[in-house]
């Protein structure tokens, strides 16, 4: 595995944009995975009824799969120190073969110290952006 | 109805011992699409000298989500669970999570408000080893969006 090393990065370096798809079965998965069997994001009937458009991924769905256009890039996941993000518009998921895109994109934000890079992410799905002040510290090699 | 301001700065007792497995490691990595080596293979994440698979950055959600539920959950609190949605989410680390660990969370509530009509609560789950070493922390902020037709 190539390992990117702090000397190797510049602020401002853009990462390689990354697509997702995301299907109800994605969101089963994840429910049993994680153990979040919130109904809003597998039961059409219940989303609808609290007002939601459809069924939604789960954030830490989202979250999670816009992590890798970090983790992909630096090689060892175990450089990340933390990672956050506020969900500002639902992925809503419909019940076809195709569901929604998850594209994400991923820029050097700052060097800092102790060998720590922040990355800015962002992510969008159709016309939304769905992850806002995405950021993920990490400490590379 | 507006949430329970006094459970603010509340904090429970550590959760019941969660043992991280391996096969959970590939599942939840599984899960989220991720195949990166290090979730999967032993010896591929022993080369990068960890000590065994570790788990995703936000695989912290396991333990942490089910300790959030003793407060929001919690019908004295007076959050409707039905109208929630996740606001914010955020994981600090000092080392990332791996098989064999042994880990409790104690929860406390942040923060309560109330934002044109919507409950807000913002949780900090701190994640240790049985043994007492820090592992990280999650911060959540859930929002219980406010019904069509409220006051608000």
């Amino acid at each position: 595995m190539t390992l990117v090393r702090y000397t190797d990065v510049e602020v401002g370096q853009v990462l390689p944009t990354r697509s997702f798809p995301v299907t109800r079965a994605d969101l089963v998965r994840y429910a049993g995975a994680s153990g979040d069997f919130n109904p809003i994001h597998w039961n059409e009937r219940f989303a609808l009824g609290v007002g939601l458009p459809n069924v939604i991924a789960h954030g830490m769905f989202t979250m999670a799969t816009a992590a890798r256009a970090v983790t992909d890039w630096i090689g060892d996941p175990g450089a990340v120190v933390e990672y956050g993000v506020r969900f500002t518009k639902p992925v809503v998921v419909p019940d076809d073969d195709t569901g929604a895109l998850l594209v994400v994109d991923a820029v050097v934000g700052e060097k800092r110290d102790d060998n720590l890079v922040r990355v800015d992410v962002s992510a969008r799905s159709g016309d939304d952006k769905v992850l806002g002040m995405a950021r993920m510290v990490v400490r590379l090699p | 109805m507006p949430l329970d301001q006094s459970f603010t700065g509340r904090s429970y007792p550590p959760t019941a011992p969660y043992t991280v497995g391996r096969e959970k490691i590939r599942e939840f990595a599984h899960a989220i699409g991720d195949l990166n080596p290090a979730y999967h293979d032993i010896e591929a994440a022993r080369a990068l000298g960890h000590p065994d698979l570790i788990a995703p950055p936000t695989f912290a959600i396991v333990l942490s989500l089910p300790a959030g539920h003793q407060i929001v959950l919690d019908p004295a609190l007076g959050l409707d669970y039905s109208r929630v949605v996740h606001g914010e989410q955020r994981f600090e680390l000092r080392r990332p999570i791996h098989a064999g660990d042994e880990l409790t969370v104690v929860v406390t509530v942040e923060k309560i408000r109330s934002v044109a009509g919507n409950d807000i609560i913002s949780t900090r789950g701190d994640i240790a080893t049985t043994a007492g070493e820090a592992v990280g922390a999650a911060y959540s902020t859930l929002v219980s969006r406010a019904a069509e037709g409220s006051a608000a």
